[in-house]
């Protein structure tokens, strides 16, 4: 007797869910009793920590009814280094490089978010040519973040050759931030107040070249993926969310916007220099996988707009602020002052002090809208701070995109939400 | 000579000053519907907090989602700081934000060690993992919350690391 057969109440006709009893069972009274028959046709499944498609140590516990997923839970924490507790340990400056290591595919976006925090509380003038560079390092980063993105997203789904093309392309970005930090990819890139170095000689003409073969390679990526339609079939949808719950689940970034809901920390709180920049906020229509796709795919074209425009209005001028509370006092003032000197010292051993107050301060890094709260009492560390994480906080909505579908799209709504679990575990 | 001699200092950095609190219009709009409700305002800077009193918590902030003109209807942040020499230590923050309205408001509830308080991820969802944080890192309780469990930490975990009294290297380790 097939399964569904055995379930069904021969009189009423109606579906029991009370496993069929055996028979063998009843007449020896051995074996189990009746409620603790499993059902034959549910399961819990672990998916991860160490699972390739889990973006890291990400476990989500699935209670599967057949393939379609009934219950997902996540489970967060393996990654857990306690970096709001070190940021009350550490000064503003000796935090910066921590900011790195939440997001460490868009570290950039990371320290300007915690550094542009700390001069908003201490109330900072930062230089035009720094909020200009700000600017194109950021989209650098976020074309970065979603490069790698696309790659290992489209990946899981089965296009494997789109992570070669997208990782070369990737590959000059970091070089490009190699130029400037040293670094690819914890790049400790800022200091509080501005820059610690201009940009290299070189630097501008190595972005010129980058600009100038990007939007052909993005074309290509539409080519490979537009309409290949086992693609489509996985991820249009899937992990539909409206705009009403990704507003409630406190959904940001590309996961809101492909939603419908043009929220974006750059045009909502302009800061560095957005707001003499001319781009557009893409939304998508449906809240399916698809459309957060496009969002992302759109948004590296806006950032490339938002690159060329930066480079063409690049002021000349320093890249620090020139508020000796926070700015080193130079080379040559502290090889000829013993008072620059002094300074010098202080700044770099006891750090400087941000008044007593407390300030919320976001940007719009590639996940979403990641803030810094700064509780301040007058030391020269945080008395408390705070990340909001838009992965962590994204990652909130996973059980509404997977509850109802197949066990496969699971790891479309994965990768769909971008999550870097350096950032959701913190 | 001692006169002209100009030492390198800091300039003089006067105390910020924030915008008035009052002027903020959800301020004036619980102060004209709860007044009881408001423990205290202040502002730093262009952002304005609001202390509210434990027992109106809930109705004040459905009064702030529900509200035309105010819309709060984004949570963005759900934290708390912990303050020992207070006789309520632990300030739970919350920053809310409007996508209609865009502006934001902070709201603080005082709580002490042994106290709870009324969960919001009632009223906005996304406070449900940030109100888990808060229980991981803090202890806090928020009552009526869904599923109030650890969610870094593992569940057999001892204390709460971002109480002040908490040593950063954490206990059984070889600084303790």
């Amino acid at each position: 007797m097939a399964i569904e057969e055995r379930n069904i109440d021969p009189e009423s006709g109606e579906r029991t869910d009370e496993a069929p009893v055996s028979h063998a069972v009843v007449q020896t009274g051995i074996g189990p009793s009746n409620n603790l028959v499993p059902k034959t046709d549910e399961m819990m499944l672990n998916m991860g920590p160490q699972h390739p498609s889990t973006h890291g140590v990400l476990r989500v516990l699935l209670e599967l009814d057949g393939e379609v997923v009934r219950k997902a839970i996540p489970d967060l924490g393996y990654l857990h280094r306690g970096v709001e507790k070190l940021g009350e340990y550490r000064m503003y400056n000796q935090f910066v490089p921590w900011t790195d290591r939440t997001d460490y595919v868009a570290a950039f976006t990371g320290n300007l978010a915690f550094v542009q925090a700390v001069e908003k509380l201490m109330g900072l003038e930062i230089p035009e040519r720094a909020l200009y560079l700000r600017v194109i390092f950021s989209e650098l980063q976020r074309l970065a973040s979603h490069l790698l993105w696309l790659g290992t997203h489209v990946m899981d789904l089965g296009a494997i050759t789109v992570f070669l093309y997208s990782m070369r392309e990737r590959e000059a970005i970091l070089d490009l931030l190699e130029m400037q930090t040293g670094a690819r990819l914890t790049l400790n890139a800022q200091r509080v107040g501005g820059f610690p170095k201009d940009i290299p000689p070189g630097f501008l003409e190595k972005l010129e070249a980058f600009l100038a073969i990007m939007p052909g390679r993005l074309t290509e990526y539409d080519m490979l993926l537009a309409e290949n339609p086992i693609f489509l079939r996985r991820v249009k949808g899937v992990g539909v969310m409206s705009a009403e719950d990704a507003i409630q689940w406190g959904a940001t970034g590309p996961t809101l916007r492909g939603s419908g809901v043009a929220y974006d920390v750059r045009k909502a709180v302009p800061y560095a220099a957005y707001d003499r920049l001319d781009f557009e906020v893409p939304i998508g229509t449906h809240g399916d996988v698809y459309d957060r796709f496009l969002v992302r795919m759109e948004e590296m074209r806006q950032s490339l707009k938002l690159i060329r425009q930066a480079v063409d209005q690049l002021p000349g001028g320093p890249v620090m602020t020139g508020d000796i509370r926070v700015a080193l006092p130079g080379k040559e003032a502290t090889m000829t002052s013993i008072e620059a000197m002094q300074r010098h010292f202080i700044l770099v051993i006891h750090g400087f002090r941000a008044p007593i107050g407390e300030y919320y301060s976001a940007v719009e890094s590639p996940k979403g809208e990641l803030g810094w709260y700064i509780v301040s009492t007058g030391e020269n560390h945080a008395y408390r701070a705070r990340n909001r994480a838009p992965s962590f906080v994204n990652l909130q909505a996973l059980p509404l995109m997977c509850e109802g579908g197949m066990v496969s799209d699971v790891i479309a709504n994965i990768g769909s939400i971008d999550i870097v679990l350096g950032e959701v575990d913190r | 000579m001692a006169d002209s001699y100009v030492p390198f200092r800091g300039k003089f950095v006067p105390p910020p000053e924030g915008v008035d609190p009052e002027e903020h219009i959800a301020v004036q709009k619980l102060r004209a519907q709860m007044p009881e409700a408001i423990e205290e305002v202040s502002s730093f800077r262009d952002q304005v907090t609001v202390r509210l009193y434990k027992e109106y918590l809930v109705e004040a902030c459905l009064f702030l989602r529900d509200t035309p003109g105010l819309d709060f209807d984004f949570l963005t942040d759900l934290t708390a700081v912990d303050y020992p020499s207070r006789a309520k230590r632990f300030d739970v923050v919350t920053h809310l934000y409007s996508m209609t309205q865009n502006h934001l408001l902070r709201v603080k509830v005082a709580v002490a060690e042994n106290e709870s308080l009324p969960t919001i991820s009632t009223i906005w969802k996304a406070a449900n993992w940030e109100e888990r944080e808060a229980f991981d890192m803090f202890g806090i309780v928020f009552d009526g919350h869904p599923d109030l469990r650890r969610i870094l930490l593992p569940e057999d975990w001892e204390g709460f690391p971002l109480r002040k009294d908490y040593p950063l290297a954490g206990y059984g380790t070889y600084t303790s």
